[in-house]
């Protein structure tokens, strides 16, 4: 599939603010799956800082904006051709172990209820099946509803209220994993949603580690695994360690924020 | 009764490098010694110089206590200490750059991959990070304690920010001052090189983007810290700025310090705060001591971050078992210094052992440090054993054990007069370009009668550290 990417997040600060710094992970990964015709980040005012690829394989960049400034824009456009590997993350080159991805955060941590879901899959044959039989556990657990949580919303809150976003999804799937003992982490990207009830197009999902496999995605809240569909950008421990964009202003103004993406399949 | 190797007095005889305090101590009336001492007090409160201890209350601005007597050691005791721990921190080193690359070290089986990549020290955010001079640590505090004549044991490894340098500087300078004769018919190697040797170490690991000479910083987390003091007066004698997070910013490709004549780009960075506060953009958001966007800035070579982030991986209580197994790994060398035998709670056979000699142990926790969470069995009461053991059943992987060293003692100033006490030794290792070591370090003494802990947070004290010339 060859999709279109355009994708506007506006700051908008109250008073003027000093000085705005980010750390972009705004760069499709580069896998079998995917690959770029053309892509382009810009930051209104902004100084590029340096660009590198860090030991998870993510295109990392450094942005910066001299204030006194009220509003910046970032803008991400291209074009991105993709398959469907079923989602294996094949061909991705990186440097940090799976089993680094046993670590437990704040947000992903196995509560009592979490554990419980996760002790379901355990009987399962092989860590593939587990893993499937965890996405769906999640997904049965969790119902898809906007504005259920908040961004700070942990795993474990999200399973005790039932409710939640791709976000809690990914959070909870990870959670249950590492549970089981698979490595797991979280991966923000982009998902084109043909037809009815388009859920976000700026989308999160999780990667299970399977043996003798790699890497597998799992979307809890659309019930399959990424395809053609699906762009990923980059991975984390959890939901801000993998945020796509990290970001601070100097000068203590109260900040809004507005997210505007699209993504189009472009007829080849 | 343990015999403890006394550094002075053998089989009556008085060893040859304290021979001439023999004769000092012995021309010093009590008087005069209360006095000397009373002296030393004010000269370190006038400097300033004081210990805060986290969590243990009372005043944050006590001294530590300064004992008069030094601790002295050969020229030639020295030569085979500087060998071993030169050895140690050029191991400790390539371990790093080989955890945060290839991982050959894990892949060879020879530490298991467990302690490393699940170790909570381990920074993803570095794996690849090669950082100039193929240095992670440049300040390598390695603990030593001394069991005999040639025993030497090393007690553990400090790879991130190891403190107390400036009480070896300071302690040498008021026993300079106030016994001027000493420093006369002793031959004794001067340590004041020290600063400018930690300060061109830094310079020599600036970033290949660095254009002239490199601009040092040191990095404080602010005047609350309980070595505030040491920031301050190492960045004063090695004359760089010493700044907080809010002085600096992150402009494009790089970092700047805010000046009176402007921004200034920053090249190295000597910071004395922890990984977690570095950058609230890459660790802990909620960091208000860091810099946002340095670690972006330290990833694609505009700055370098002294020691590196990540650089605690290789002194966790649990890797230094195998800082042996890297020497042999990495330098094809066999260690000069011993590591002490340690059990791995973590593992069956080693717990088993250890809970059933609970009462001759020491126990530490893996990622504990300061003395604090530390069992010394021979010194503990049986609940006191009892209310340990409990604690390592319920997070075996946490504690390490060790026997119970003989520490050796050095004659020490008491209420009563002279009596030995226990003592160990922390050497500052510099590593940049070259790798260089001050002949000295700072020697702690458990001030009470038979203790063997000597950290500062729990009753220790600090003496001058002499290496004699040859």
């Amino acid at each position: 599939m060859l999709l279109s990417v355009d994708h506007v997040t506006t700051y908008r600060y109250d008073r003027p603010v000093r000085g705005v710094v980010q750390s972009h992970r705004l760069v499709p990964s580069v896998f079998d799956g995917q690959k770029v015709r053309d892509w382009a980040v810009t930051v209104s005012d902004g100084l590029a800082g340096g660009a590198f690829r860090d030991g998870a394989g993510d295109r990392v960049q450094g942005w910066t904006v001299r204030g006194p400034v009220t509003e910046i824009s970032v803008h991400v456009r291209g074009t991105v051709e993709t398959v469907d590997l079923a989602g294996v993350l094949r061909g991705h080159r990186e440097g940090v172990p799976a089993e680094v991805y046993l670590c437990d955060t704040l947000a992903t941590q196995a509560d009592a209820a979490l554990a419980e879901l996760a002790e379901q899959a355990r009987g399962e044959a092989g860590q593939l099946a587990q893993a499937h039989k965890l996405s769906a556990l999640v997904s049965d657990a969790i119902a898809y509803v906007p504005g259920a949580t908040h961004a700070r919303t942990t795993a474990a809150e999200a399973l005790a209220q039932g409710q939640g976003v791709c976000q809690d999804h990914s959070q909870a799937l990870i959670a249950v994993a590492r549970h089981l003992g698979l490595p797991a982490r979280y991966v923000s990207g982009y998902l084109f949603a043909s037809g009815d009830g388009a859920p976000e197009a700026a989308h999160a999902w999780a990667e299970i580690f399977v043996a003798g496999l790699g890497w597998i995605g799992f979307d809890a809240s659309n019930r399959c695994c990424p395809d053609d569909r699906y762009i990923r950008l980059g991975s984390g421990f959890d939901a801000v360690d993998a945020a796509p964009i990290r970001g601070m202003a100097r000068g203590g103004a109260a900040e809004s924020l507005d997210v505007a993406v699209a993504v189009r399949q472009v007829q080849q | 009764m343990t015999d403890y190797f006394n550094e002075m007095y053998q089989a009556g005889g008085v060893r040859a490098p304290y021979a001439r305090l023999e004769d000092w101590m012995r021309a010093m009336p009590a008087e005069l010694r209360s006095l000397k001492q009373a002296e030393a007090e004010a000269l370190f409160r006038r400097i300033g110089i004081t210990f805060a201890v986290y969590g243990e209350g009372g005043d944050p601005d006590r001294l530590i206590p300064f004992d008069m007597f030094p601790r002295v050691f050969t020229g030639a005791e020295w030569a085979r200490l500087e060998k071993g721990i030169k050895q140690r921190a050029r191991a400790l080193n390539a371990f790093l750059v080989d955890i945060y690359g290839r991982g050959e070290i894990v892949r060879a089986g020879r530490i298991p991959s467990k302690l490393v990549y699940q170790n909570e020290a381990y920074e993803k955010a570095v794996a690849g990070i090669k950082p100039p001079k193929g240095v992670y640590s440049h300040i390598v505090g390695v603990d030593l304690v001394r069991t005999g004549p040639d025993e030497f044991f090393v007690l553990e490894d400090n790879c991130r920010t190891p403190s107390g340098v400036s009480y070896m500087l300071e302690n040498r300078e008021i026993m300079m001052r106030m016994f001027p004769d000493l420093f006369r018919e002793n031959r004794i190697e001067p340590v004041d090189r020290y600063p400018e040797l930690l300060r061109r170490t830094l310079a020599s690991v600036a970033p290949e983007k660095c254009e002239g000479e490199p601009v040092v910083v040191l990095l404080t987390p602010g005047h609350f810290n309980s070595a505030y003091y040491e920031h301050s007066f190492l960045a004063d004698l090695m004359g760089i700025e010493l700044v907080e997070g809010q002085d600096l910013f992150v402009q494009g490709e790089f970092l700047y310090m805010r000046t009176t004549e402007g921004p200034r780009r920053v090249d190295v960075v000597y910071r004395r705060i922890d990984d977690a506060f570095i950058d609230p953009l890459c660790f802990r958001p909620d960091s208000m001591l860091g810099v946002p966007g340095l670690m972006d800035v330290y990833r694609s070579g505009g700055v370098s971050i002294c020691s590196a982030p990540g650089a605690g991986v290789a002194d966790d209580k649990a890797v230094y078992t195998f800082v042996p197994e890297m020497i042999r790994f990495y330098l094809g060398e066999e260690p000069l210094l011993n590591n002490v035998p340690t059990w791995q709670c973590g593992k069956a056979d080693d717990l088993k052992y250890v809970l059933a000699n609970l009462g001759e142990l020491v126990v530490k926790e893996v990622h504990g440090s300061g003395g604090y969470g530390m069992l010394v069995g021979p010194k503990s009461t049986k609940e006191q054993v009892e209310s340990f053991r409990a604690r390592i059943m319920a997070d075996p992987a946490g504690y390490i054990a060790q026997p119970t060293l003989a520490l050796s003692t050095t004659p020490t100033f008491v209420a009563e007069g002279v009596a030995p006490r226990h003592v160990d030794l922390r050497p500052y290792c510099l590593v940049g370009e070259r790798i260089e070591l001050v002949p000295g370090g700072l020697t702690r003494v458990a001030l009470k009668e038979g203790s063997l802990v000597v950290n500062s947070s729990q009753g220790g004290g600090v003496k001058d550290t002499w290496v004699l010339a040859e």
